[in-house]
């Protein structure tokens, strides 16, 4: 499984594509934001929190049909699948390669986009604990989405159609965490009750995923 | 006898078939009859004045398109655990329904909501968990569209909906901590002392009876549509064989 690990984040280094593509993709959300809304520095620093959540879980979705595209038109999701490992062990690795190369980036980045979005001073912590917390549901997320679309040609937009739904509940308390950290109220709950969302999508999710995989490779 | 005979497809045509005029019959009877005494015979509220009579429709509807999902839910689980074609069929037969329902609930929401709230739309958490509801009734039919295979599609389909449906009550609660309401409360629950009055009651209930019977009465005729056109298919099939 590690091996596996090792070999996705060296095929998404390597290729290209994916690994950056995600990060300048949130880079010019958050630009185009104040081209949109208008400048004031006020107004920005209300919706800052949001907007970079929204961001983010956009940066994250534009890279989610990579996690299986590949390995399935190449033949090796089959072999994967009747490798001597579950597949639910593949297809964490899989959601866990896909958050370091797509989640991770983008938490480290958030709070420098925040500076354009003049994010208020105390936000900054909460807006970073708050994507470090809710990325990786994410990226457990989409891959059961794509899991689901894997057999599909031309899924992509199935894909956001089926897993934007799911992203709901974590982007409420993601945005809702990153928001009080910024006007500095108290974060605890939303924090709590996000960090249930990731661990129980990472705890339950990976078996529906590997299911709908069997599925499909059947 | 035990309700698992009803999974032989020709056993399900041959017993809802000449049940389904009566169906639909009683449904239109009871739709008309809540609706025409709902409008006509019952008084104006003394405060809403003669808007509160959407609720004949709006009530009922929105039960039924949660109500649908849960249907959908079981008959995606009969599915998976044994494997019985009608049940899948009768789920993607229910979907469009349910569908329909959550836009009807809606319309007529913010149509009553103009007036009274004097607003179409608030970001209200019963309005929000309905547009995200809407939102999963979507996905679950492009899922449905897009595959080719039907059992693969009823496979899926139901392992989204079971999926959906953790996080369709996720989002309910959550958007109940995202934003206060704006919603009554119910009014319709059989436990508590305070309902709504007798006047507006029975009318209401007849009009729900009468919403059951039409979703049970579309999904019946959805599910003949889709047992016939795989009937049809393999009949092609086999022509082009000989």
């Amino acid at each position: 499984m590690i091996a596996l690990l090792v070999r996705d984040l060296r095929l998404a280094v390597r290729a290209g594509g994916g690994f950056g593509l995600g990060l300048a993709f949130f880079l010019i959300v958050v630009v185009l934001v104040p081209f949109g809304v208008g400048p004031e520095s006020g107004l920005l620093s209300k919706i800052a929190p949001g907007v970079l959540w929204i961001g983010a879980l956009l940066a994250c979705l534009l890279s989610l049909d990579r996690i299986f595209a590949l390995d399935w038109e190449d033949g090796s999701l089959d072999l994967l699948a009747t490798a001597p490992v579950p597949l639910e062990g593949i297809v964490s690795m899989k959601a866990l390669a896909h958050w370091l190369t797509t989640g991770l980036p983008l938490v480290l980045a958030a709070p420098a986009l925040g500076v354009l979005l003049s994010l208020p001073q105390q936000g900054y912590v909460w807006l970073v604990a708050s994507l470090a917390m809710g990325t990786p549901a994410l990226s457990v997320i989409g891959t059961f989405g794509a899991a689901l679309t894997v057999g599909i040609k031309r899924g992509g937009l199935l894909l956001s159609l089926l897993v934007l739904p799911l992203y709901v509940p974590t982007l409420i308390f993601g945005a809702e965490v990153a928001r009080r950290g910024a006007e500095g109220f108290e974060v605890m709950t939303p924090l709590l009750m996000l960090g249930g969302i990731t661990f129980g999508t990472l705890a339950l999710l990976p078996f529906a995923s590997a299911a709908v995989l069997r599925i499909n490779l059947r | 006898m035990s309700i698992w005979q009803y999974a032989n497809p020709k056993k399900f045509m041959d017993t809802t078939g000449p049940l389904l005029p009566w169906i639909g019959g009683a449904s239109l009877l009871c739709i008309v009859t809540g609706l025409v005494w709902g409008f006509f015979f019952t008084p104006d509220d003394y405060r809403q004045g003669s808007t509160v009579k959407i609720i004949y429709l709006h009530v009922p509807s929105a039960l039924m398109a949660i109500n649908a999902w849960f249907m959908m839910l079981v008959a995606s689980l009969i599915w998976l655990i044994r494997r019985h074609h009608v049940s899948a069929l009768a789920a993607k037969a229910a979907a469009p329904v349910g569908a329909t329902m959550t836009v009807i609930a809606l319309l007529t929401g913010a149509i009553w909501g103009q007036p009274m709230w004097g607003t179409w739309w608030a970001w209200d958490p019963r309005l929000t968990s309905f547009l995200v509801l809407f939102l999963f009734y979507l996905g679950y039919m492009a899922l449905w569209a897009a595959i080719e295979n039907d059992d693969t599609a009823a496979d899926l389909t139901s392992i989204l909906c079971l999926v959906g449906s953790v996080f369709a009550v996720l989002s309910r609660y959550a958007v109940n901590f995202w934003n206060q309401g704006l919603h009554q409360g119910a009014s319709l629950s059989l436990d508590k002392e305070e309902n709504v009055a007798d006047v507006f009651y029975y009318p209401l209930l007849v009009s729900i009876a009468g919403f059951v019977l039409l979703f049970i009465f579309l999904v019946f005729l959805g599910t003949h549509t889709e047992i016939r056109a795989r009937r049809m298919r393999a009949l092609l099939a086999r022509e082009r064989m000989v």
